[in-house]
């Protein structure tokens, strides 16, 4: 029989909360904010009409209002459409999107039996390491960690699954019968193909710096392992995150990035008011699938911009054991634990409380941004995209990756 | 410049390198473009992104100010700023229309409330959209020879060109009602009937026969 600690830590028990919990409540806001949004920077107010009853809230009940049309519109399936393909394909582009969350930490490892104590990071990392402890020691038994899969290779699983995520726009063209929707999704595809590689290789700097491609690791060290001058710096330094060492990365990523998401300025495969896209034969909640696997990327993606370059879960010189100004790291067994240093002393609850929110904060701004870039940015022709995805990030990400193994290589040895 | 006397007078525009001889209006101009096109969209990105964010903190905090100002100048400034979104909350708040906007028709009456149409059958026939209906009958009065018995107008087909109202000899059927036609969810009511219309209109102050001062000179319709 689990204990209540090992199902609350269980992969099955974090993905329904991260997914349903957190990451489709924001994607549904998300639809509300991107109109709202839009609407103030165009001097205009935007959709504030539905109301349950007197309760209106600025018209964030619109989200409930899209969802009960689009589940009870009709869902119309044309005659001569391929019906398996056409009924996967909604599913091929949501599912993966939601899969690819499991490698994102959306906070820190909770010790539930310190939980209202103050944690001593010296004592987790013995326990971790079966390093005799002496003195009063707390109980570090159970630990809920809030990240799904934690796997070595996690950034390459994200690639891998997110690539499938556009099979579901090229399969929806096909499967339509319909030539518009066909060339829509063989835009998607070749979009892809041109953003896929600078994306990919505009993270390798950031492997390189951190040396892991685990998304908590690269959260917990951040570049400190580089670099033997910042080992005085814990994780949670801001100059420790990847957006100071890795400038043109992040320009490159979030382009790339921008462009994964198809939505403007890269809104080539489907540009809402015009260019006829590849789900264009969909309707009701089939087409709210689409609808739907597009605002959640945009929310993987700024979780992943997070994690890799803002520092993801950490808040700015808060460590395990409350906020610290100076110090340095001590080594303990094969770990470093930030310790020394002036330090103001918080309990475990509102430390791990604090790296949640902000997490959920950046990842919020994030996504403002994004929406920002979309209502700002007219479309890019077809060939423009070509250009900047193969002359333009490709070759800078290459550049980038080697001037990063070189310094790499430099401090290694230096 | 030519001295043949005919040339380019050029003060703003494009730079016109030639001028047909056989169409002097053809012409061929220089158009700038920029020396090298910045592939990058780096420094655009970031201009639009400037003007974009300035106009959404500016309304986000557009609550927060108007508070602000109507503490320091009181609420007319306030009211102005208020005005930077351009949208209208159409049920509560309302354009004023023009005063010659014209709205869903009218039949106007005598002094007597009778219709003051003596279905002369001009507005049916000036009606580009073929929606006016008119089934004239005898009247009762000596003095009038016809009056419709029906009058129909599709509101779905009419064009709102007021070509009717144009037409009537004698101010029987307006369209300075100020409503739009209603929304209905069956199309048979859509059509204005006779006595629909007349449940809208009022006395006309035209007198009946040419006597009495020319309405036009009544300025205002107090009733309007
Ligand atoms: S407004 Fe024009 S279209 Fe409408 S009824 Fe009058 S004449 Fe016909
Ligand atoms: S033009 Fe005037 S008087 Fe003649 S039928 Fe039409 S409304 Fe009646």
């Amino acid at each position: 029989m689990p204990s209540i600690w090992e199902i609350l830590d269980w992969p099955g028990t974090k993905w329904l909360f991260l997914a349903f919990g957190l990451v489709m409540p924001l994607a549904s806001l998300l639809t509300w904010a991107e109109r709202r949004q839009s609407a103030m920077m165009q001097d205009r107010l935007g959709p504030n009409r539905a109301n349950i009853g007197p309760i209106k809230l600025k018209g964030i009940l619109h989200f409930i209002a899209d969802a009960v049309k689009m589940i009870f519109k009709e869902d119309f399936i044309p005659g001569n459409v391929h019906k398996g393909l056409f009924a996967l394909a909604p599913v091929l582009a949501l599912a993966p999107v939601l899969i690819a969350f499991a490698i994102i930490p959306f906070g820190p490892t909770i010790y539930p039996h310190e939980f209202f104590h103050h944690l001593d990071p010296i004592q987790v990392a013995q326990f971790h390491q079966h390093i005799p402890m002496d003195g009063e020691v707390g109980n570090y038994t159970d630990s809920i960690r809030l990240q799904i899969f934690s796997i070595d290779f996690g950034l390459i699983f994200y690639f891998a699954i997110l690539t499938l995520a556009n099979y579901g726009g090229t399969i929806a063209g096909w499967a339509s019968y319909n030539k518009w929707a066909l060339l829509g999704g063989l835009r998607s595809s070749s979009q892809m193909m041109s953003y896929e590689v600078a994306m990919g290789l505009s993270l390798m700097g950031a492997f390189l710096l951190t040396g892991a491609l685990e998304p908590g690791a690269i959260v917990e060290h951040g570049a400190s392992a580089t670099f033997q001058l910042d080992h005085a710096m814990s994780g949670s330094n801001p100059l420790n995150w990847l957006w100071l060492w890795q400038p043109l990365g992040l320009v490159l990523f979030v382009t790339a990035a921008i462009a994964e998401t198809k939505r403007a300025p890269f809104d080539i495969p489907e540009g809402e008011p015009e260019i006829i896209g590849y789900f264009v034969e969909y309707s009701g909640i089939r087409w709210g699938m689409f609808f739907l696997a597009e605002f959640i990327e945009i929310v993987f993606i700024s979780a992943v911009i997070v994690t890799v370059f803002f520092g993801g879960w950490q808040v700015p010189f808060l460590d395990a054991d409350g906020f610290r100004f100076g110090g340095e790291l001590q080594q303990v067994g094969s770990m470093m634990v930030p310790t020394g240093g002036m330090i103001a002393p918080l309990p475990h609850w509102l430390v791990v409380l604090m790296q949640f929110g902000a997490f959920g904060l950046k990842v919020v701004l994030l996504c403002w941004f994004q929406l920002m870039v979309r209502w700002t940015l007219p479309r890019f022709r077809a060939d423009q995209l070509m250009n900047l995805g193969w002359k333009l990030l490709l070759p800078l990400a290459l550049g980038n990756v080697m001037v990063t193994a070189l310094v790499r290589l430099i401090s290694l040895y230096w | 410049m030519s001295d043949h006397g005919h040339h380019v007078e050029q003060t703003v525009g494009p730079k016109i390198i030639a001028v047909s001889a056989v169409h002097p209006r053809v012409r061929t101009i220089q158009i700038e473009r920029p020396e090298d096109e910045d592939t990058t969209f780096v420094a655009a990105t970031a201009k639009g992104l400037g003007i974009t964010i300035k106009h959404f903190a500016k309304n986000l905090f557009l609550p927060l100010r108007k508070l602000t100002t109507r503490a320091k100048t009181g609420a007319a400034v306030a009211e102005k700023r208020r005005n930077d979104i351009e949208t209208v909350q159409y049920p509560e708040e309302k354009v004023v229309y023009p005063e010659r906007f014209r709205g869903l028709h009218r039949l106007m009456l005598r002094d007597d409330g009778a219709v003051r149409c003596v279905a002369c059958m001009c507005c049916p026939t000036v009606c580009p959209a073929h929606c006016i209906t008119i089934v004239p009958e005898e009247s009762d009065s000596k003095s009038i020879e016809k009056r419709p018995a029906i009058f129909e107008i599709d509101e779905l087909r009419c064009v709102v060109c007021g070509l009717c109202v144009e037409a009537c000899p004698c101010d029987a059927i307006r369209m300075d009602t100020g409503e739009h036609a209603h929304p209905v969810e069956d199309r048979a009511n859509a059509i204005e009937t006779k006595e629909s219309m007349m449940a809208r209109g009022i006395k006309s102050i035209a007198k009946q026969g040419g006597e009495g001062p020319n309405w036009q000179s009544t300025a205002k319709n107090p009733q309007r």
